[in-house]
């Protein structure tokens, strides 16, 4: 169809994406000097410590997944329960949540539920950006050559399998209720109502979880995200805006509730092995 | 005040070099004044494409200290002290001379992008639209076409032959403005995953960073593309609740 003004309507449907397809080839030679960046600013630094940050996150997950001893506190009136032995589903637990497993699974009860949040972060996208950029150089800094000659994104496997990560924020929501049940339970000492150090550092697990889930852009795009037209879909419209104001700070609930899963494993490891009291406020 | 030392790329597609130039600081100049005047003063053939000085053109795109900047919204005074300001035409694209390059790669894929598609008229011959249906838009059509965006884009920055393929985060932000249209009816996914390469982006968020309308391109326009091309191929419920419910945009096979 020809509009006013000689101007073309292209049409593209899933029958004919054919119609705009044709190639372009622009290419010419580039000016300035051949090198690598002209930056002179510390360009390495955000990278490198994003990078380093992500390993000694690892390394600690590693040693806590396989600790597979000390991670629930339930013999001083506590009940702490690491986040990342949470939910215990094994029988071999020294608490169970619910032996799903059975008695088969030998190994340390952390393995099978870190799958979990270990797929979710690792498909999420602010932390795909951090290890593209940190671990893969692709780029390792904005207007920094990438030291690679061919590159196809996430075009094709394994990185286009990151394109299940709403599957994951389905599961993080139900870990996000656990560990919000955790924390309840951290209130619980013997058969009274309390609250220790401990309790308050369980809330605050609780919290930033669900921080870094809800402002997920999955979670963006499912609460309303996908709707063209608000005004037909007024609660939709009413949940996206809410999360569009979490989602902006995604990077930083993403670090913050990293670390401090990190924290409060290692609260409920010292207060277990009783390396320290846990001080109770009431 | 001090003299400015000024390291210009000079050259065309025949090879080119840095030349420096001294010339006097003067109080609350931006680059491109500075520009100008080497060029009023110091080199009357130099080549720069400027129009607004006001950040609203996108004509005065360059590479300041390696970085994707508008030259007339670079304070010189923002930038170290003491150190040459080191200036070079956009890396992305061909030199025609000094500091113009041709952007023409840009317009072609605009060229490209399947155009707004109106559905039919409501009854009184009208299209309605209420404040939460235009204002999600809003931020896209800020865009100046500087393209500042497409050229620190390591896809086609750092790889020439993917620009066969890949649109860039310029026309990105026009496809999620055009597809989150309420009234338009055409349905792009295939075309963005296929043919204009949104796989290719790894959101590492260098477009959003350098954008000089703060338009959070990697946010706003391109997660939300991505995650509706999940909805179209990657997920297999949003897949079957399409086949049960019909809901998908309006198919057409409209002439081309
Ligand atoms: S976020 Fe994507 S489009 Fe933007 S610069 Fe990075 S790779 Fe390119
Ligand atoms: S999106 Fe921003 S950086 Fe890209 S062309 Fe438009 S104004 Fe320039
Ligand atoms: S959790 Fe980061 S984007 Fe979903
Ligand atoms: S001269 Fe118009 S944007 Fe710089």
């Amino acid at each position: 169809m020809i509009l006013r003004y000689g101007i073309k309507l292209v049409t593209v449907t899933k029958s004919n994406p054919e119609n705009v397809g044709t190639k372009v080839s622009l290419g010419g030679v580039r000016g300035g000097p051949d090198v690598k960046t002209l930056r002179k600013d510390i360009w390495w630094l955000p990278q490198v410590a994003s990078g380093i940050g992500l390993a000694l996150f690892v390394i600690y997950a590693t040693w806590t997944a396989f600790r597979n001893g000390n991670y629930y506190d339930g013999a001083h009136g506590r009940d702490y329960l690491s986040p990342f032995y949470s939910p215990c589903l094994a029988s071999n637990c020294t608490y169970k949540t619910a032996s799903v497993l059975g008695t088969w699974w030998k190994l340390s009860p952390a393995l099978p539920i870190l799958i979990f949040p270990a797929g979710f972060r690792a498909t999420c996208y602010y932390y795909r950006k951090a290890y593209y950029k940190s671990y893969w150089l692709s780029p390792p800094a904005c207007g920094v050559a990438e030291p690679h000659k061919t590159y196809s994104g996430e075009t094709k496997l394994p990185l286009i399998l990151n394109n299940i990560h709403r599957y994951f924020w389905y599961f993080a929501v139900v870990f996000a209720i656990i560990l919000t049940w955790d924390a309840v339970a951290a209130f619980r000492f013997g058969n009274s109502v309390g609250m220790g150090l401990g309790t308050l550092v369980f809330i605050v697990n609780a919290a930033l979880i669900w921080l870094y889930t809800l402002s997920c852009h999955a979670c963006r795009h499912l609460c309303g995200g996908h709707v063209d037209q608000f005004s037909k879909a007024k609660i939709r419209h009413w949940f996206w805006k809410k999360v569009s104001v979490l989602n902006p700070h995604h990077m930083l609930f993403a670090w913050l509730s990293l670390v401090w899963i990190g924290v409060t494993d290692f609260y409920v490891y010292l207060v277990a092995s009783g390396t320290i009291h846990d001080p109770r406020f009431f | 005040m001090a003299d400015l030392v000024v390291r210009l790329w000079r050259g065309d597609e025949n090879g080119g070099e840095f030349i420096e130039f001294k010339i006097p600081a003067q109080e609350g100049e931006v680059v491109l004044d500075v520009v100008h005047r080497i060029q009023a003063t110091l080199a009357p053939d130099l080549a720069v494409r400027w129009n607004c000085k006001a950040g609203k053109c996108g004509s005065c795109s360059a590479e300041i200290n390696g970085r994707p900047r508008l030259m007339c919204m670079t304070r010189v005074n923002q930038l170290p002290e003491g150190e040459p300001i080191v200036i070079t035409p956009l890396k992305t694209f061909p030199i025609i001379r000094d500091l113009v390059t041709d952007v023409s790669f840009n317009f072609e894929m605009l060229k490209k992008v399947p155009g707004f598609k109106p559905k039919p008229r409501e009854a009184d011959g009208t299209y309605r639209m209420y404040t939460e249906d235009v204002e999600r838009g809003q931020e896209f059509r800020k865009c100046i076409e500087c393209f500042l965006c497409q050229d620190v884009c390591h896809v086609i920055r750092d790889h020439e032959e993917n620009k066969e393929h890949y649109a860039g985060p310029r026309l990105f932000v026009r496809y999620a403005d055009l597809e989150m249209n309420p009234l338009d009816t055409n349905d792009r996914r295939q075309l963005l995953v296929e043919k204009m390469g949104l796989g290719y982006c790894n959101i590492t968020k260098c477009c959003t960073e350098v954008c000089p309308e703060h338009i959070h391109i990697t946010d706003n326009a391109i997660i939300p593309l991505k995650e509706r091309v999940v909805d179209d191929r990657y997920d297999p419920i949003a897949w079957l609740g399409k086949k049960i419910f019909r809901k998908s945009k309006k198919v057409e096979t409209d002439a081309k």
